[in-house]
């Protein structure tokens, strides 16, 4: 793993996995990523952040080498993804967005067949796999043919196939879509342990809990270009206050609700189509103003910041909106 | 799990991934293999049966003459054995592969791995090739328990048959990486290998034919394929003749291959 400084081209910085300058993907006339910079270093979890057709998978693409770019900058591992892709798809761990499992084969043969894509022989595969099924616990289901799977399932089966090659890298496009809370809940847990255990984590995701729970830093992609970054709390205290006052009056009264309130002591005020969100220090001192005011919410809920306000600041929409 | 645990192993070269590719196709043979080793029997047996030795009976009490001297089914079954192979790599090189790019996504697995487009294409033909074998030497073994053949040069027809069938297969799997519909295969198999199959000199010389259509059947390569099994089945192979023939249907395979490598890349890598 140690990289002869001389093969370094451009990153002077050894532990910089993964360095991106202006980095670009086009379709066509359509430019899906534009001029994108970052740097990644070992062992943290780094996060895109973005709705729908910000660019999250275009760039996850690059990374993983099946993507040629279109302009800028990009190495991985010290090299360049152009030359050097089987060198560095071979330190890398891919979860995609749609899976890509054979349906028609067992858990096992998944494992087997992909294993050796890497040039792994038959015996370590059969290690790892016992090792990697019992992590994701399908242990129970080795002989199983994959059709049949739950969604859950078929996810930790991806996540269990991206690791039999050992990687140094973790590259998740939106690993816990469409999953039920607590089969996300599993996936986090056994990517939080895989980050313990020293694995880069690269992950997508437009869940904001998400990005909270596993990203040391993250992006917030938006229309192909990054409009912040930062870690989760740095995001937060930038873009957003502390706490924000929800406040939701009866339909007929929001409109009107939504002018008064522009008087109420807050450092912004977002009006949705069926909420109010007042940006404020301290919420429950807020709330009295608005009470002040004239005003009586239907219902209303202090919470600290997330992630979806500081989405929401920077682009004006929602994260589900897409 | 250990980050960096694993050395960075040394580059495989090309034969090596292409065999990890073809290790796929067979690892999904061991599910399927009944079901074609069936039709890899029954094909030969059903039209050497039906039009070799029934079909046979009538057109040999015509005379001999135009089929240069030979019973009809010696003259027929190492054109079906070159048909044969036609049918086998178009088989395998149209749904089995248009399905993992589209359908199953095997292959966008496969790319995400050490393996570049071109080795998944690669291990495919090592695959077809395999077929081809198999029912080459099925399709031959047939013929000879018919008596249908003439030579001992007919052994050299399963060779033959193998780069008939890749002159078929490559291009072919090009174009299969190049498509969106499955549509696309039905027309190719109407169009394309159904009139091949009964104008090719299959069942009936070229000679027979109209003399202005005749360039037509020779330029394609089943044609080519058909003229040299027959020969050899017949013992009656000229070195220019079948030199021709070979480099015609190589030509073509290599072609296919250029191109495969091409439409691979430009499908796997977007
Ligand atoms: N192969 C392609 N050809 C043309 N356009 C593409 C292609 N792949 C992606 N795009 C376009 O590029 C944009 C970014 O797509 P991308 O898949 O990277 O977004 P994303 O952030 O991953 O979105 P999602 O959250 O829906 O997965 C979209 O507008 C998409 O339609
Ligand atoms: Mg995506």
């Amino acid at each position: 793993m140690s990289q002869a400084p001389g093969s370094v081209t451009g990153v002077l910085d050894l532990d910089v996995l993964i360095h991106a300058k202006a980095l670009t993907k086009r379709f066509g006339e359509f430019t899906a990523v534009d001029g994108i910079s970052f740097e990644l270093r070992r062992g943290e979890a780094f996060g895109f952040l973005g709705p729908n057709g910000a660019g999250k998978s275009s760039t996850m693409r690059m990374i993983g080498c099946v993507s040629p770019r279109s302009g800028g900058e990009l190495s991985i591992l010290g090299m360049d993804p152009v030359q050097d892709g089987p060198a560095i798809r071979a330190r890398l761990g891919v979860v995609p967005q749609e899976d890509t499992l054979d349906v028609e084969l067992t858990v096992r043969e998944n494992l087997l067949i992909y294993g050796r894509y890497f040039g792994l022989p038959k015996s370590v595969i059969a290690e790892r796999t016992a090792r990697l099924l019992e992590f994701v616990q399908l242990a129970e289901r080795a002989g199983d043919q994959v059709e049949p799977l739950s969604g859950g399932m078929k996810r930790r089966l991806t996540i269990a196939r991206s690791l039999i090659n050992e990687p140094e890298v973790m590259l998740l496009d939106e690993p816990t879509t469409g999953l039920d809370p607590q089969a996300r809940h599993v996936v986090w847990d056994r990517l939080f342990r895989l980050k313990q255990q020293g694995v880069t984590l690269v992950l997508t995701t437009h869940y904001m809990d998400e990005a909270e729970q596993l990203c040391d830093r993250l992006v917030v992609m938006d229309g192909g270009k990054i409009v912040a970054e930062g870690s989760p709390r740095e995001l937060i205290e930038a873009y957003s206050t502390p706490e924000v006052l929800e406040l939701r009056f009866r339909l007929s009264e929001h409109d009107l609700a939504a002018e008064k309130v522009a008087d109420a002591p807050a450092e912004r005020i977002e009006v949705l189509a069926d909420r109010i969100l007042l940006y404020v220090g301290n919420g429950d001192a807020a709330l009295a103003a608005v009470r002040g005011l004239g005003l009586e919410p239907l219902t209303s809920l202090v919470r600290r910041s997330t992630l979806e306000d500081v989405f929401l600041r920077l682009t004006g929409r929602r994260l589900e909106d897409g | 799990m250990t980050a960096g645990t694993l050395a960075p192993a040394a580059p495989r070269g090309s034969l090596t991934m292409a065999v990890s590719a073809f290790r796929f196709w067979l690892v999904n043979y061991r599910r399927t293999w009944r079901g074609t080793i069936y039709s890899s029997v029954l094909n030969p047996v059903l039209y050497l049966g039906a039009m070799g030795l029934g079909l046979g009976t009538l057109v040999d009490k015509h005379g001999m003459s135009r089929l240069g001297g030979v019973s009809y089914i010696a003259f027929l079954a190492p054109g079906l054995l070159a048909a044969a192979a036609m049918q086998t790599a178009m088989g395998e090189s149209t749904y089995p592969v248009f399905g993992s790019v589209k359908w199953l996504k095997t292959y966008q697995a496969a790319v995400a791995t050490p393996l570049r487009p071109a080795d998944l294409f690669h291990g495919h033909l090592l695959f077809t090739t395999m077929r081809l074998i198999m029912n080459m030497s099925v399709f031959l073994a047939t013929m000879a328990l018919f008596g249908a053949v003439r030579s001992w040069w007919a052994l050299a027809t399963v060779p033959v048959g193998v780069l008939t069938g890749l002159a078929f297969a490559a291009p072919i799997e090009a174009f299969a990486m190049t498509r969106e519909k499955e549509q696309s295969f039905s027309v190719l198999f109407r169009f394309g290998m159904i009139p091949l199959f009964l104008f090719s000199g299959t069942f009936f010389p070229v000679t027979q034919l109209p003399e202005w259509i005749r360039p037509v059947a020779y330029i394609t390569p089943l044609w080519h394929g058909v003229a040299l099994c027959r020969a050899l089945s017949l013992g009656t192979a000229g070195l220019a003749g079948s030199a021709v023939h070979v480099a015609y249907l190589a030509a073509l395979a290599l072609a296919g291959l250029i191109a495969g490598q091409r439409t691979y890349r430009r499908r796997l890598y977007v």
